[in-house]
């Protein structure tokens, strides 16, 4: 049960929240679908990685899993992902640039005045460019935002990661903020 | 200097809105809902100093000095009694339902799990409505967003206080999309 009384209480995490209060709902489904699919030379999967990354971080269990869910459905590969993304792609093949992309996500995480000059040094030299620097940064402290909307009203989520795998879908191939 | 090229030398958010025009448009549209938009029952000196006091929490220069002489024009405080807002809230001069939303806006910077029940309940007990609680952890989530992007890719801020001040008026009445540019 969420803290406030929701038009719609089966509708789980943000979605509840998004369906409760059109107007805020605009702005946050146009951000989410800018951030994740619209253009820019991150893939939508890498990132949807730093997304559900962040949130598993910021021990958001709805925005991780969905997010990865939606990681899985981009890469077309099985839900273990999600697992992996918890502990921190031990076993993917991702590119170093990506890595040193999530360690920059990583100190947004934590606050803005964390990243160093030497994080940044760090993913140019992997072939980072500025604008994807850039992108990491503000989809990290987007989903310190979308996180604490989530948990800080107290919305449900379904458990299992199978609960997911369908919502995932729609992220990815349909979007944000569209029926 | 910021961490990555701007090609322009506006300080705080709008170096980094002006670089990337793409992410500006909802992330300028977010703002004007949340601390703008009429249809509100918060005033927008209420939703500005929700946002000031998490600025603060994050210890975001820019952001609280912007947001800070907002609510300050719209609620005609000055420099010093916002700072004492922002050091102590509990004592100072506000109605019991904006300290029980500030309360919530605390938790919130922490972590969404910090926020309980109780919390809500006092709020409640203080006339606060739901879309009211709704509103503030949301303007508190949307400013650790704010903080993070500002700090996180280390863009400038004027250090003259007062510059901010001098701002607020034209910006209440222009809003955040047009100020980018001037």
């Amino acid at each position: 049960m969420a803290y406030i009384k929701l038009l719609n209480e089966e509708l789980p995490g943000i979605v509840g929240l998004l369906n409760y209060r059109p107007e805020t709902a605009k702005p946050l489904t146009l951000l989410a679908e800018t951030l994740l699919r619209g253009p820019s030379t991150l893939t939508s999967g890498e990132r949807e990685i730093i997304a559900a990354s962040v949130s598993w971080w910021n021990n958001c269990h709805f925005c991780h899993t969905s997010h990865a869910a939606a990681a899985v459905a981009h890469y077309q590969c099985d839900l273990g992902l999600i697992d992996e993304i918890k502990k921190g792609l031990p076993n993917t093949e991702v590119s170093d640039k990506l890595r040193a992309l999530l360690h920059v996500a990583h100190q947004v995480q934590r606050s803005g005045r964390e990243v160093t000059e030497a994080d940044i040094a760090q993913a140019r030299e992997l072939g980072a460019t500025d604008q994807e620097i850039h992108d990491t940064v503000l989809i990290a402290a987007a989903f310190c935002m979308f996180n604490r909307y989530v948990d800080g009203l107290g919305t449900w989520a379904p458990q299992s990661r199978e609960a997911y795998k369908e919502m995932g879908e729609r992220m990815a191939y349909v979007g944000y903020g569209k029926s | 200097m910021a961490h990555i090229e701007l090609y322009n030398d506006l300080p705080g958010i709008r170096g980094l809105m002006a670089y990337r025009p793409e992410t500006e448009a909802p992330l300028n549209f977010l703002a004007e809902t949340l601390l703008r938009d009429d249809n509100n029952s918060l005033s927008r000196g209420e939703r500005e100093l929700i946002g000031t006091y998490v600025s603060y929490l994050n210890d975001c220069f820019f952001c609280q000095n912007v947001h800070g002489a907002m609510a300050g024009h719209y609620l005609g405080c000055n420099i010093d009694q916002i700072d004492r807002i922002k050091q102590d809230f509990k004592t100072a001069e506000l109605d019991g339902k904006m300290k029980a939303l500030l309360a919530i806006a605390a938790s919130v910077q922490k972590g969404g799990k910090n926020v309980t029940v109780d919390q809500v309940e006092e709020a409640r007990n203080n006339g606060a409505t739901d879309v009211e609680v709704h509103d503030t952890v949301l303007i508190a989530a949307a400013f650790c967003m704010f903080n993070r992007y500002v700090d996180g890719l280390a863009t400038w801020a004027p250090t003259d206080r007062q510059f901010y001040v001098n701002r607020a008026p034209q910006r209440a009445v222009e809003g955040y999309q047009s100020s980018v540019y001037k």
